[in-house]
């Protein structure tokens, strides 16, 4: 059975709790990483693993590592202090490394 | 700069190097067409991340102003209370999808528990402002799912487009000009030889004729 995860501080994801996610909280990022390492290693059980941003950018070199596999996705959402524009940023990044330019943008 | 590579100028070897010329390029065609149709469906795939991305974080904020609400009117730890023993339980169904074919990720979420009751509490020790921030976070979960997977997949088709792209440009950058100007040296020098061979003919025959000559006057 898969779940979805949901790693954050308590004040963040708690209300994911309500609408059955499986939510770790995470008081610093060192704990956080450990979180998202033994749910990114459990063979499938969490295809999405929502991160908040506070975390998702402290641990980027942990989430490249799983960038080429199908599962898990790893994803930024915006925690308690609202969004710091992460998500778009990866996928700015992405754009630029795929095609070169974020030609996205202008259209 | 194209380089000639260390073959032995023979007939063998350069029919083996033009069939190697014509699969390089019939490959950078190819890859080149792969590439292009990726690119359009890598845009198609940013675009809408872009705009569910944006919706998301516009409503996530709006629930954690919410959750601040609801957790203003009620103590921390009778919200946490609230929450714990969800009613509803999220599972996924995993499938895969291929897109040129690289693999992305499918998502199906399911819910067990019915719609309309999604509240895993009682009402005598919340205040309706949880249920508003509970119900919206309720309403954003399709949305969140519909982003994990196009950004999964984003993610995935940019590394094989950078890939691609890398292919084709060693293609026709390097392969191809290399066995160009391998094909022409050889066929060069294979010329050259002949025409050595051809003069070396006539210098012969001139000898032949001028001995002949002398032998018939003697």
């Amino acid at each position: 059975m898969n779940r979805i995860a949901c790693v954050g501080d308590r004040d963040s994801v708690r209300g994911f709790m309500a609408i059955g996610f499986e939510v770790h909280t995470a008081d610093t990022l060192q704990e956080a990483e450990k979180t998202v390492r033994a749910l990114a290693d459990s063979e499938n059980v969490y295809p999405i693993i929502f991160v908040t941003e506070e975390y998702y950018n402290g641990m980027k070199h942990l989430i490249s590592a799983y960038a080429e596999k199908v599962v898990p996705a790893i994803i930024s959402i915006p925690g308690k202090n609202g969004s710091q524009g992460t998500g778009l940023a990866a996928v700015k990044e992405l754009t630029e490394k795929a095609i070169g330019a974020d030609i996205a943008l202008n259209s | 700069m194209a380089t000639v590579m260390k073959v032995n100028p023979t007939r063998m070897e350069l029919s083996k190097l033009k069939k190697r010329l014509k699969t390089a390029r019939r490959g950078h065609k190819l890859l080149k067409d792969k590439r292009d149709e990726m690119v359009k469906q890598f845009l198609e795939l940013v675009r809408k991340n872009r705009e569910l991305r944006a919706s998301v974080e516009e409503k996530l904020k709006q629930v954690h102003t919410y959750f601040s609400v609801a957790s203003a009117t009620m103590s921390s730890q009778a919200v946490e209370e609230a929450l714990i023993c969800p009613k509803q339980e999220v599972t996924l169904e995993n499938d895969t999808k291929n897109i040129m074919s690289v693999i992305v990720p499918r998502f199906e979420y399911s819910m067990t528990g019915s719609d309309s009751d999604i509240y895993s509490y009682g009402f005598v020790t919340t205040t309706a402002e949880l249920d508003v921030a509970v119900g919206a976070l309720s309403n954003i979960l399709p949305q969140l799912v519909e982003l994990a997977e196009t950004e999964k997949s984003v993610q995935l088709l940019a590394s094989e487009i950078e890939k691609t792209r890398r292919r084709v440009n060693a293609l026709e950058h390097v392969m191809i000009p290399n066995l160009e100007v391998t094909v022409k040296s050889i066929v060069m020098k294979l010329d050259e030889n002949e025409r050595g061979n051809i003069t070396r003919l006539m210098k012969v025959k001139d000898m032949m004729i001028a001995e002949s000559r002398h032998e018939s006057s003697v």
